[in-house]
């Protein structure tokens, strides 16, 4: 099955990667994003969503992790708030109990 | 720990036998599918860090750079400038089996590149080229990392059903079951005395 890969951003610093060859979805805020994502869900395989929407959807984004797709998956918008590394903190924390990667805390 | 409620009978304890030889195995597969997947699992967690540190930094130069350029290019266009992609990217999207676990399984087919970039050189300057070359580039990578991210998510879901059948067996379903069965026994060594005792009265009042 070919996939078809699509960015949601706040600002307009996405449509970089419509030259790349990927669909863009402005969205100004977590209500629209969420919307615009129910849409896409279905038509695109990859969904690329940057940390500022991704974070107060997280319970929303919860939903795409029962199905193999669509993967969707928060990209940092200018500098990483470090949303992409709680994510895989959580997993690790809920499969392993145990913290292996990030010492650090 | 609370024992099932059954009649005491030869036929309940075969039965429950078998039952407790199920759970037993039962829970010795699950246990070994558990470790199994947490090994797994951890390689693919290191594989995701290292992945996304790659990726961050390196789109966050991108976007920089990106903004630099909207910045120095007036009436920057991008919707238009940009509406025909130079680079189409084909994800092939399978779903490949960790453990059971149907997780994504992308593979970057080709990259089909036109011609220079995909504008118009006098719209656009120069800092744009960079950043749309070095998107383009950065993509296989974020879609790599789309895949591995969820793989570890679906895992880690996994992981924890999994943990969850495991204690229910080991803490409530073995358990329980092992109680039962002693409590029929007894009660069948019981019967069996009783009626011992029963016979030798008997023979001793004739």
């Amino acid at each position: 099955m070919l996939g078809k890969m699509a960015i949601v951003g706040g600002d307009e610093g996405i449509l970089v990667f419509k030259a790349a060859g990927v669909a863009t979805y402005p969205a100004e805020n977590e209500k629209k994003a969420r919307e615009i994502l129910r849409k896409i869900a279905k038509e695109y395989q990859i969904i690329f969503l940057t940390e500022d929407l991704a974070r107060p959807l997280t319970e929303f984004l919860k939903r795409f992790d029962e199905e193999a797709y669509p993967v969707v998956v928060s990209i940092p918008s200018g500098n990483s708030d470090g949303y992409g590394m709680e994510v895989l903190k959580n997993a690790m924390e809920r499969a392993l109990g145990v913290d292996i990667l990030f010492h650090n805390d | 720990m609370a024992r099932l409620n059954v009649n005491p009978t030869r036929m309940e304890l075969k039965k429950l036998k078998g039952r407790l030889a199920t759970a037993v195995r039962g829970h010795k597969l699950l246990k070994d599918k558990s470790d199994e997947m947490i090994r797994r699992f951890t390689i693919l967690l290191r594989e995701t860090k290292s992945l996304r540190e790659g990726v961050e930094a390196a789109l966050s130069s991108v976007l920089k750079q990106f903004a630099l350029a909207r910045a120095l290019t007036p009436a920057f266009e991008a919707e238009t400038a940009f509406a025909m992609p130079s680079v189409a990217l084909n994800a092939e999207c399978e779903t490949e089996s960790v453990m059971g676990v149907d997780v994504p399984r992308i593979t970057v087919v080709r990259q089909e590149k036109a011609k220079g970039l995909p504008y118009a050189y006098s719209e656009i300057t120069g800092e744009a080229d960079y950043s749309v070359q070095k998107a383009a580039e950065l993509l296989p990578q974020m879609v790599k990392l789309a895949q591995t991210e969820k793989a570890v998510r679906m895992l880690a879901e996994e992981i924890e059903r999994n943990k969850r059948r495991v204690n229910a067996l080991e803490y409530v379903m073995i358990p329980q079951l092992e109680e039962t069965i002693k409590y029929i026994k007894d009660k069948l060594d019981e019967n069996e005395r009783a009626a011992v005792v029963r016979l030798m009265k008997v023979k001793s009042k004739s």
